[in-house]
């Protein structure tokens, strides 16, 4: 628990020097509430909150699944084919060069006002850090390991499955923990561009009402669960990424 | 298994610079031979041109079989770096090439090469779990279980510290006896040890050098041994020996 408690102190900190500037500016609360102010509203707030974290959480998670597979997939795909490299590699970096947030409005009007449209934008914004990165990885697999499967006249099926893929694990236990910050980003996005649920909306809803206590409730709410999310999958791949285990 | 003798004849570029002269080398069949020079020689790449690996040269010649057999399936490499996947263990490492075949391992030649580099009971560990000299008795035992008439040797014992390196060195040559070995290094002590033919590689070419007469592997304090290393030193430095 020691690692925790530099970040544990630097976070009361902030939230100490937001309520002095707060009590001393004596700014109006919908410019600028106050952290007391915001707790006790997430206080009052807390079943609403919980029930849009919830949606929230399951567009997340089921994003991340999706985005992490089809990423694993797509990677494989580009270490095993010198065809898919020329086709595919010029495109996916193109699309990296669109801003995904401007497809948000097309994928609602696809996919719908619920959770798949959300699920998507959270899929679009990790597909291509997890991609990129565990490609990455199957693409550096060091030389010697290589050498010695050529001299056992190996076939590469067997290289991809035994060499390349574990020594690339590390690559994507990055690109994943990577992902796990970015994919509700995606969803909230999804959320702002049309929703009847989840936090993105509820903090929509709650700025149109210059209820900016709430907003900041359910910002912070989102924050906590981002770095949840973060850490949970940080565990998970502690092992891809060869930290002990 | 019968080895073969393999002979080399060629030479090397490296886009206009010559990397290395016409050169004629044969590894007898079921010997040591030792390949000795400085870095940059190109001595690493004769071997990796004879294991059918890449080098980044060109090389203008022929590498047969006295058997006139295929060279490149009947080779099994070792080098400096124990090349032990960390992922995996003690094991699955030694079985390696009959996993990425596709074939079944022999578990009764495992377990009796296992004895053999004494590491039955380190078996089931991850190569993190080792010492140096276990590692590269893994690699050994790795090498071995390709079972090829053909063994190429990168420096493999070169990161080792001085006693353990001795002991590798005696445990390759009891366990490598009857195969046609290339040994690779820039140790004069270790090619004075361990050839059965020493061979000082220099860009200009190569030059055989007699080797002591003692049975390999040579005592490291016989005095034909230290005789001979002195000399391959001093030829290395460029005296007249």
């Amino acid at each position: 628990m020691t690692r925790y408690l530099p970040a544990l102190a630097a976070t009361i900190f902030a939230v100490a020097v937001w309520q002095v500037i707060v009590s001393l500016t004596d700014l109006p609360k919908f410019i600028l509430p106050g952290p007391l102010l915001v707790a006790e509203t997430w206080w009052k707030n807390r079943a609403i909150i919980a029930e849009h974290t919830l949606i929230t959480g399951i567009e997340v998670l089921i994003g991340l699944g999706l985005g992490a597979a089809l990423g694993v997939v797509t990677a494989i795909q580009l270490a095993t084919s010198r065809v898919a490299r020329v086709l595919v590699q010029p495109m996916l970096v193109f699309t990296q060069a669109l801003p995904v947030f401007a497809l948000a409005p097309i994928l609602t009007l696809w996919l719908g006002y619920g959770l798949w449209s959300k699920v998507a934008m959270a899929v679009l914004i990790i597909y291509f850090p997890v991609t990129a990165s565990f490609f990455d990885g199957l693409m550096r697999t060091p030389p010697g390991y290589l050498d010695l499967a050529r001299t056992m006249q190996a076939n590469p099926r067997a290289v991809l499955w035994y060499i390349r893929i574990p020594a690339a694990l590390p690559n994507l236990a990055s690109g994943l923990r990577l992902a796990a910050v970015y994919a509700p980003i995606g969803a909230v996005i999804g959320e702002w561009v049309g929703a009847s649920k989840g936090l993105g909306y509820l903090m929509l809803l709650a700025n149109g009402r210059a209820k900016t206590d709430l907003m900041f409730a359910a910002m912070l709410t989102l924050g906590v669960f981002s770095v949840l999310l973060h850490l949970a999958v940080r565990k998970a791949t502690a092992r891809m990424a060869g930290e002990g285990g | 298994m019968t080895a073969p003798e393999i002979i080399v004849q060629g030479q090397a570029t490296i886009g206009a610079a010559q990397l290395f002269a016409p050169l004629s080398l044969s590894l007898a069949a079921g010997k040591w031979t030792c390949l000795l020079g400085g870095s940059g020689v190109g001595k690493s790449t004769v071997l990796r041109l004879i294991a059918g690996l890449q080098t980044g040269a060109v090389f203008d010649g022929s590498i047969t079989a006295s058997d006139g057999g295929e060279v490149v399936p009947r080779v099994a490499y070792m080098a400096q770096d124990d090349l032990l996947l960390p992922w995996a263990t003690v094991t699955q490492n030694i079985t390696l090439g009959a996993r990425l075949r596709g074939e079944r391992p022999d578990q009764e030649r495992l377990q009796r090469l296992l004895g053999r580099v004494r590491l039955t009971e380190h078996a089931s560990k991850k190569p993190a779990e080792l010492s140096g000299g276990q590692r590269q008795r893994v690699a050994l035992a790795r090498t071995l279980m390709e079972d090829k008439p053909v063994i190429l040797l990168d420096e493999p014992f070169s990161a080792l510290d001085a006693q353990t390196r001795a002991d590798m060195q005696d445990l390759a040559v009891e366990l490598l006896a009857g195969r046609t070995v290339l040994l690779v290094t820039h140790d004069p002590g270790e090619a004075a040890r361990l050839g059965h033919s020493i061979v000082v590689m220099e860009q200009s070419g190569l030059t055989h050098c007699p080797p002591p007469t003692a049975d390999v592997p040579r005592k490291v304090d016989g005095l034909d041994t230290l005789a001979a290393q002195a000399a391959l030193l001093r030829m290395l430095r460029g005296e007249a020996a």
